[in-house]
């Protein structure tokens, strides 16, 4: 009886005493961005401050939180929980502050971005252009056929030499592969554009810039994230498919195209959406390989062409008489690509979860 | 006795579609050794020109030598991603803990997913944000770490104008490899033996004692590897700095002053579409150069990380 009665009243429960409730903390940080919130607004009221300083008054917010649920925790449940109640702030903390740039930065993209992303800008090139007006559509076209040609080079060489990787590589030969794409994942892009300029400017003569200079460096920055995404995926594939398909006399390169690939190939999608959304904002190398241009160009074989990043960073680089102009163009041409990028996260993701192998486990 | 020994290795027939498609395979395979011994090749033919010709008629040079040249954009490149490093590990830590330790079962994955979205602005963004919008607000930070803090090296000062220094490319370059070094140490965390952090927790460890006595011992081979990775991205980057930092090509570590170092691909990027003649072949050698750095980390990266799979096996 007397432990019912002591229980209902809430006197001495051991396992709850000496430890905070488990709102504590919210209540605590609560109260702290109020109190921090009410000080600025008193000083932002008495001092001439331009406006309320809504960063400063959640930054000394959180730091009086971490203060006082440190102190509290020290007095109520000793000096270990207050360590981990401080890294718990620290951690969390962490991940709001890498949230801070993503906002700002996807924030201002869209504010500046919308007022030229209209239908001028996707129908008119930048040809004799000085002041306002004018597109990107010599940009747009540029990207899409250099990443095209980028990914016709790249995807079969890259899905070829995974499958070396995966049914056939044994020995010193698929080891160096293995270690060189490693080191191939590793060059830095604009490495790979000075790659290409070389290539071509002993071909061609010194200094020849052209879009299928562009694609070459684009495809030797492409190929190692399609072999290393497309050998993961190869490798999910259950053995027992392969040897029941061997068990019934298939030849190994047809086991490979009617096993293997139907099975894999919602995940290589994904990996070479993936690859190609990596490429498609790679700005140094077209700038070294192809160039700038304010015209229209749809043969890759002849002349500079433009693309997407390069229009960005020209536009924001040589900003003309009319600077604003080049900055709303910059902004706007920023919108589009990352509206691009994201799109093709998007649809590689929904690839992959909507043609997912079933592997019943 | 001797017909029961070893039986004869049963080999697979051979048709041609066979032959055909391994070939295929391995010449893929190989194609890629070659592109990558011809990027090497045509970098270092490409790039004898700086060392042979002399110094007084590269204009480019302004009469140093090629040694004297690269120098301060070596020590740029390294500074500046190095700072990046120092400000994004710490916090790259945290997220990974965050997402595998600390966040609810349920959010865990989409948190993830944001990190990532970071992964996918191209860099000319970043570019454009930095010196756009991140400089002008930074700057009144670096008037006050000047005013109070001067008697530091890294502050000594004068603050630039334009918050257009090496510490704001800094912090550009962090945020890009951020999500680099996450994605690589949430992996490795969530691999931690699950015996382990419930043996520390049944001791009654607190959570983070847990984590400091089972995650992080774990988790170390893999914490050098994601930052040598994070590292090796930093160093290649060029829009991000091009656009941001305003360089004057000096060996300095004031971190806000409007006289700042340079890097490699950043400078290569700013120089290349005015260069001519044999100029090009000294950035060609400083890409060279840039590419031999970046091989070196990433490959004690990789060693790392495979001396690391050799210990997990045990687990």
């Amino acid at each position: 009886m007397t432990a019912t009665s002591a229980i209902h009243t809430g006197e001495s429960n051991s396992f709850a005493s000496g430890r905070l409730p488990k709102a504590t903390p919210w209540w605590v940080l609560a109260a702290c961005l109020a109190a921090s919130t009410a000080v600025f607004a008193l000083l932002g009221a008495g001092a001439p401050l331009d406006e309320f300083n809504i960063v400063g008054a959640v930054f000394f917010g959180v730091l009086a939180y971490a203060v006082v649920i440190v102190a509290v925790a020290r007095l109520v449940e000793g000096q270990r929980k207050a360590t981990d109640r401080f890294v718990t702030t620290l951690v969390s903390l962490a991940f709001v502050i890498a949230l801070l740039p993503l906002i700002s930065l996807v924030y201002t993209v869209i504010t500046n971005g919308l007022p030229r992303f209209d239908l001028e800008f996707f129908t008119y090139s930048m040809r004799s252009i000085v002041g306002e007006g004018g597109g990107a559509i010599h940009a747009i076209v540029g990207t899409l056929l250099m990443t095209g040609t980028a990914a016709l080079i790249s995807i079969p060489i890259g899905l070829m030499a995974s499958i070396y990787l995966v049914e056939y590589g044994r020995g010193r030969l698929a080891r160096a592969i293995t270690f060189f794409v490693d080191v191939m994942t590793g060059i830095p892009s604009i490495v790979a554009g000075l790659f290409a300029y070389a290539v071509f400017s002993a071909l061609l003569g010194p200094g020849e810039r052209l879009g299928l200079a562009g694609a070459m460096a684009l495809a030797v920055l492409m190929i190692p994230v399609v072999v290393r995404s497309s050998e993961e995926m190869l490798r999910l594939v259950p053995n027992e498919l392969r040897e029941a398909a061997f068990a019934l006399g298939v030849p190994k390169w047809l086991m490979i195209v009617k096993v293997v690939l139907p099975t894999s190939i919602a995940g290589i999608t994904t990996g070479i959406m993936l690859s190609i959304a990596r490429v498609i904002g790679e700005t140094a190398p077209l700038l070294i390989a192809a160039g700038f241009t304010n015209n229209l160009n749809y043969d890759l074989t002849d002349g500079r062409m433009q693309s997407l990043p390069v229009f960005v960073y020209t536009s924001y680089v040589a900003q003309g008489t009319d600077a604003q102009a080049y900055l709303d163009r910059a902004w706007a041409g920023a919108l589009t690509l990352i509206l691009i990028v994201m799109l093709l996260n998007l649809v590689a993701r929904l690839v992959a979860r909507q043609f997912a192998p079933k592997l019943g486990r | 006795m001797t017909a029961l020994g070893t039986p004869p290795r049963i080999a697979a027939k051979q048709r041609p579609g066979d032959r055909v498609f391994a070939g295929s395979a391995a010449l893929a395979g190989s194609l890629i050794l070659a592109t990558l011994a011809l990027v090497a090749a045509f970098l270092v033919i490409q790039s004898i020109p700086a060392v042979t010709v002399p110094a007084d008629q590269l204009s480019i040079l302004g009469g140093d030598t090629f040694l004297e040249y690269v120098a301060p954009l070596v020590f740029g490149t390294v500074w500046a991603a190095l700072i990046a490093l120092v400000l994004a590990v710490p916090i790259a830590l945290g997220i990974a803990l965050f997402i595998s330790h600390y966040a609810p079962r349920r959010l865990a994955q989409g948190l993830g997913y944001i990190i990532d979205l970071l992964a996918a602005v191209p860099s000319v963004v970043f570019g454009l944000w930095g010196g756009n919008v991140l400089a002008p607000a930074i700057q009144p930070s670096y008037t006050w770490l000047w005013e109070n803090l001067s008697f530091i090296p890294l502050f000594a000062g004068p603050p630039s104008g334009t918050g257009r220094t090496v510490l704001t490319a800094g912090i550009v370059l962090a945020v890009m490899i951020l999500p680099i070094i996450t994605a690589l140490c949430r992996e490795v965390f969530l691999q931690t033996p699950v015996l382990h952090e419930e043996a520390a927790l049944a001791l009654g460890a607190t959570r983070w004692e847990m984590i400091r006595m089972t995650v992080l011992p774990f988790g170390r081979p893999g914490i050098i590897s994601a930052t040598m990775l994070g590292l090796g991205r930093a160093l290649g980057e060029t829009m991000a700095v091009a656009m941001v930092l305003s360089a004057t090509g000096v060996i300095t570590v004031n971190l806000i002053s409007s006289i700042n170092p340079s890097t490699i691909a950043a400078n290569i990027a700013l120089s290349f579409p005015e260069a001519y003649g044999d100029n090009v072949s000294v950035l060609i050698a400083t890409g060279l150069v840039l590419f031999a750095i970046t091989l070196v980390v990433n490959a004690i990266a990789r060693v790392v990380v495979n001396r690391r799979k050799d210990f997990s096996g045990a687990n």
